[in-house]
């Protein structure tokens, strides 16, 4: 490789035999990355709140689910989750069903990975939002209950609303991860950007890989990075002054 | 039946006492914690409870709401068995003031939505109305000013002077302090006793775990002594701080109120 012909304006050229540009594969593929991303992470947010709330309450059963629930989507890798949510669930389901899956659902390769790298996802959210309820003292909750508020209520209005303050850093970290892991969703052909990357440097310009792979890493830098300003940008806003976080007797 | 026999027995009495254990036991594992605890108090009385540390006076305050369970006996409130699986414990709880040792107030929300969070969420009482009560009670407890401030913002004294706010906004029949003054630095002790004090005057019944002996000989109608999980003495303030009947309490007496402590 001694004679790399270095081209970054390879991806202002149009595609070989098309009338389509490379950058706008970037961007159609930029477009199913967040996408992909949002959709799971409002999923995993949801659910990981609520698994993560009921790995805390004193029903033994309800928790003992909960639990099973966590290390179901957690123990299991990703791209096997993917996997079996698209190749597999379709052939174990009822005959109708199993068939619609495959003839039928629309875009079923971007809501398998949504509802996939969602569920994975969440398993991770449930264990912070675990985490950050534990992290409170018993005395806000009982706080709650001696007041005369139900169960739901103490969580709803004194419990989770410092929980979830709390787990913001870690919070942040598990939203930047919904991005990069939908990489992952190439695997049952959803055409993000690592999906486009590969085809780029693949069939159709196969002598530029280094500056393909250098702009999509810069792209996925850029998209984790904002992720981290909107992150801190929430943290600022919901400080509770003179707070010291980790406090609390 | 014999629970039938107590049902209809305290019914008929529970217009004079507002709290009434009838042979409450309780154990941590192997641990007898609260030994036969036979105890009522009146509407309207001042009661305080004091022993040595690990005699079980805060897990007794803590079953009167339910906060701790029991393992055997009754325990009525207002009228209601807080035991019988049948009762909804949260309207017993709405009516009964809770103070803990370490305030617990609600930190992300200011003292003025920390007052008015339970009337609203609870009693459903409108916001406006909720929160001019708030400001009439921090008016009481000497906090007009602090309204809008968050808890972290206020001194430990400060932060339970609004606990108790927070207690009687819900206007409880009774209030529990579970050792108000345990948590608070020498000098806010003070502060916190004389809202407790004032309160005390409006009639208000009240059962108070503490350590304070000044404030149980000043304002208490009756002491209640207990020693490893056991009702040992029961008597006026007078009476128990002159002339303690056990050797239990003559101890624990000598120990508290020792010029050196």
């Amino acid at each position: 490789m001694g004679h790399y012909q270095w081209n970054w304006a390879i991806v202002f050229e149009q595609v070989a035999g098309t009338k389509e540009y490379y950058y706008q594969w970037l961007i159609t593929g930029l477009g199913w990355t967040v996408a992909t991303a949002l959709c799971a992470w409002v999923l995993a947010l949801v659910l990981g709140s609520l698994v993560g709330t009921l790995r805390t309450v004193p029903n033994k059963w309800l928790a003992s689910l909960a639990t099973c629930y966590v290390e179901l989507f957690r123990n299991i890798p990703l791209i096997v989750q993917l996997f079996l949510w698209f190749y597999v669930l379709p052939e174990v389901l009822p005959k109708s069903a199993g068939f619609w899956m495959k003839q039928d659902m629309p875009m079923p390769e971007f809501i398998t990975a949504a509802i996939g790298l969602g569920l994975f996802t969440s398993a991770r959210v449930a264990e912070q939002v675990r985490t950050g309820i534990m992290a409170l003292s018993s005395g806000q909750k009982n706080a709650g209950l001696a007041l005369g508020f139900t169960l739901p209520q103490a969580y709803r209005y004194v419990i989770l609303p410092m929980a979830f303050r709390i787990v913001i850093p870690p919070m942040t970290s598990e939203f930047m991860n919904v991005f990069k892991n939908s990489a992952v969703a190439l695997a049952i052909g959803v055409t993000e950007l690592t999906f486009q990357m590969r085809q780029i440097t693949g069939e159709y310009a196969p002598g530029n890989p280094i500056e393909v792979m250098t702009i999509v890493s810069v792209i996925y830098l850029i998209l984790a990075f904002s992720v981290n300003r909107l992150m801190a940008l929430i943290e600022r806003r919901t400080q509770v002054p003179g707070y010291i976080s980790g406090g609390g007797k | 039946m014999v629970l039938h026999r107590y049902t209809l027995f305290d019914t008929t009495e529970s217009t004079m006492s507002i709290i009434r254990f009838n042979a409450v036991n309780k154990w941590f594992k192997d641990l007898h914690v609260l030994k036969d605890v036979n105890l009522s108090v009146a509407e309207g009385e001042v009661v305080v409870i004091c022993g040595p540390s690990g005699s079980g006076k805060s897990t007794l305050i803590r079953t009167v709401n339910q906060l701790e369970t029991i393992g055997s006996g009754e325990i009525w409130v207002n009228g209601q068995n807080v035991i019988d699986p049948k009762t909804d414990i949260n309207t017993v709880r709405a009516d009964v003031g809770f103070v803990f040792q370490h305030f617990n107030l609600y930190p992300h929300l200011t003292v003025l939505d920390n007052i008015t969070l339970a009337p609203i969420q609870v009693r459903k009482q409108p916001r406006v109305e909720a929160e001019a009560l708030a400001e009439t009670l921090l008016a009481k407890v000497g906090l007009a000013n602090k309204r809008d401030v968050f808890p972290s913002q206020l001194s430990g004294g400060q932060q339970q002077r609004v606990a108790i706010a927070r207690g009687l906004a819900m206007q409880p029949k009774v209030m529990l302090f579970d050792e108000p003054t345990s948590a608070l630095d020498p000098e806010m002790i003070g502060e916190v006793l004389k809202v407790m004090k004032d309160l005390a005057h409006t009639g208000i019944t009240m059962m108070c775990v503490t350590h304070e002996m000044g404030f149980a000989r000043e304002v208490a109608d009756r002491v209640v002594f207990l020693d490893q999980g056991e009702v040992v003495e029961m008597a006026t303030p007078a009476e128990f701080f002159s002339a303690p009947k056990s050797e239990r309490a003559k101890q624990f007496l000598q120990q508290v109120l020792s010029p050196m402590h």
